[in-house]
């Protein structure tokens, strides 16, 4: 039978002849990320089993990235329970709190490669995607039960086709373009779903990451893209392993065929209070913010820094307004660095952090009060994600985060690259 | 696990995890803590009114956003049997069922469930009695697979037994 990549991924790692969507079927995980769920819910889940092994500490990858460095005493404490884990357990891959995000710092590391099944405690998992894998979020439970087995249970999901032709335009960046799939399918348009993307070539590998990281807020379990060169080269600079790439079948059965034109995608918003409410930049501009955010493991990444940078070249941002860079990594801040980029950051008056998820969150380095309206880069606009209750957020590329910050209100980075 | 009786408690759409946790209190080592925050943002008074023995009623998209099984364990804390949904988020499916609670899809309106009314959930059969508005509405039964899960009170107990052998 003509198989997807979600169905030929979860069939080469199950003990199965066939596989057909809807059929449960238990499936070999290659690789599990963990982060400050470790010290928050897994341990103590883990504990109940009553074994002092894991299935494979080598195919573990453990990183502090939510709370760093801690801002709080409970913060401090659950990552003690988190280190205390680790040690008890010989986790090999214990990349400590000063790397950064998770799910940049992973793929930077060369641990997702094609062809892969990789499952982490964070929705946003789904981010590996990127690099031809299938990669998804569980909960503490299936981490559980992984760390026990190296096993876990799937339902094989049906797959869209999403296919891009032709090429962004200037001052539009691959954010737009899941803001405006998550706006056409809507926040539940994907539930459990495969989204394959197809027509790749012209997508940079950070934004390929960018939409792959976002297809959860469509509900969906996966969000795959195909291998071609660019990421064949990209994934033999970081890792000396063997891959496999996977390509679906010709005839492979898709429940949805979607096509996107790139060149008539425009800058996007999600209003608040969700991902899916989505608007073209026309309908909100002008809006005052008083915080502009970049950073997260949604559009931290050097390509998102770089457009920054030369929209803020010689400019200052607004003086009424915060603005608070946090690089998705060390690898990120360095280059950054290197590239004088924190010099146009620093001068033009935004905050630069160590890398964390830190305001993506609401956790810390740049919380917003109550009543205060942000615009940022991440991936989610609920009601209180970032602060107060009360507080507005709209989610927006880089670009548009950048040039909203030297204006004071919501603006069209068209209007200055 | 079966014939669950309890009571309605009507929620809406696209409910999601930081609704239900929100992030301030992800770093609360006391889970009992965490549960007095339950639906904050929502409804401030959200753990003074639900009971123990409730069944949530809610529309789609429940527990969509994050993997935080938080989000299903301060229901369990607050004792909440069972949770009605027109449709989940994929990880909040998951999450509920391995920590034991039953997540049933079903499309519903103000017909079908009142605040307050008392269900009888029958998961074997696929059927739920609204005694108060004596009716009988079915749903699709959760595979087997899954109500193997249930039967055990959680996927951890389910994998304890097969440790064991």
């Amino acid at each position: 039978m003509s198989k997807t990549v979600a169905e030929k991924i979860l069939l080469e790692h199950s003990d199965l002849k066939e596989i057909s969507p809807g059929q449960f079927i238990e499936c070999d995980i290659d690789l599990i990320m963990v982060h400050e769920q470790l010290g928050g819910r897994i341990h103590k889940e883990y504990e109940k089993l009553g074994i002092d092994y894991v299935w494979d500490p080598n195919k573990i990858f453990f990183i502090l990235d939510h709370w760093v460095p801690a801002p709080t005493i409970s913060a401090a404490q659950m990552h003690q329970d988190c280190r205390a884990f680790a040690k008890k357990y010989n986790f090999i891959h214990d990349m400590g709190m000063d790397k950064g995000i998770c799910h940049q710092v992973l793929p930077e590391m060369g641990f997702s490669r094609p062809g892969m099944l990789i499952v982490g405690s964070d929705s946003h998992t789904t981010t590996y995607g990127a690099f031809n894998c299938l990669s998804t979020g569980i909960g503490a439970t299936d981490v559980s039960v992984v760390f026990a087995t190296g096993k876990l249970w799937f339902k094989v999901p049906e797959s869209y086709k999403i296919t891009f032709v032709e090429e962004l335009n200037k001052g539009v960046m691959s954010k737009d373009i899941i803001l405006k799939i998550i706006g056409d399918i809507t926040t539940k348009g994907a539930i459990y779903k495969s989204l394959e993307f197809h027509g790749i070539e012209s997508l940079s590998i950070d934004g390929r990451m960018t939409i792959s990281n976002m297809v959860v807020e469509a509900g969906a379990k996966f969000g795959v893209f195909l291998s071609d060169n660019k990421l064949e080269n990209w994934i033999q600079k970081r890792s000396k392993e063997e891959y496999n790439v996977i390509h679906p079948d010709k005839e492979a059965i898709y429940e949805k065929t979607l096509e996107y034109n790139l060149s008539e995608i425009t800058p996007m918003v999600a209003k608040p209070s969700s991902p899916g409410n989505a608007a073209e930049i026309e309908n909100v501009e002008g809006i005052e913010i008083d915080q502009a955010f970049l950073g997260s493991c949604t559009n931290g990444r050097i390509e998102d820094l770089r457009i920054a940078a030369k929209i803020l070249k010689g400019k200052s941002i607004d003086p009424k307004t915060r603005f608070i860079i946090t690089p998705a990594s060390k690898e990120v801040y360095i280059t950054a660095m290197k590239e004088g980029l924190l010099d146009i950051f620093i001068n033009a008056g935004a905050v630069v952090t160590h890398s964390t998820c830190g305001a993506c969150i609401g956790g810390h380095m740049g919380v917003l009060g109550e009543g205060e309206v942000c615009i940022s880069s991440t991936n989610r606009n609920f009601v209180g994600r970032l602060g107060a209750a009360s507080s507005q957020v709209y989610l927006a590329s880089p670009a548009t985060v950048t040039t909203s910050a030297i204006y004071g209100k919501i603006t069209d980075p068209r209007e200055v690259l | 696990m079966d014939a669950i009786n309890g009571f309605a408690y009507i929620l809406g759409d696209d409910i999601n995890t930081d609704d239900i946790v929100p992030s301030h209190t992800l770093t609360m080592r006391d889970p009992h803590e965490m549960a007095k925050c339950t639906l904050e943002f929502i409804d401030p008074q959200f753990v003074k009114k639900i009971d123990k023995g409730n069944i949530i009623i809610a529309g789609e998209n429940f527990g969509t956003g994050s993997s935080r099984e938080e989000a299903v364990n301060v229901f369990k804390i607050l004792g909440v049997k069972a949770i009605i949904a027109k449709s989940f988020a994929r990880i909040y499916f998951r999450n509920l069922i391995n920590v034991g609670i039953p997540g049933i899809t079903l499309t519903w309106d103000e017909n079908t469930f009142s605040k307050g009314d008392n269900l009888v959930i029958s998961l074997y059969k696929g059927v739920i009695f609204n005694k108060t508005k004596n009716i009988k509405v079915e749903f699709a039964k959760l595979p087997e697979f899954l109500t193997n899960i249930l039967n055990e009170g959680g996927i951890i107990n389910q994998l304890k037994k097969m440790l064991l052998k």
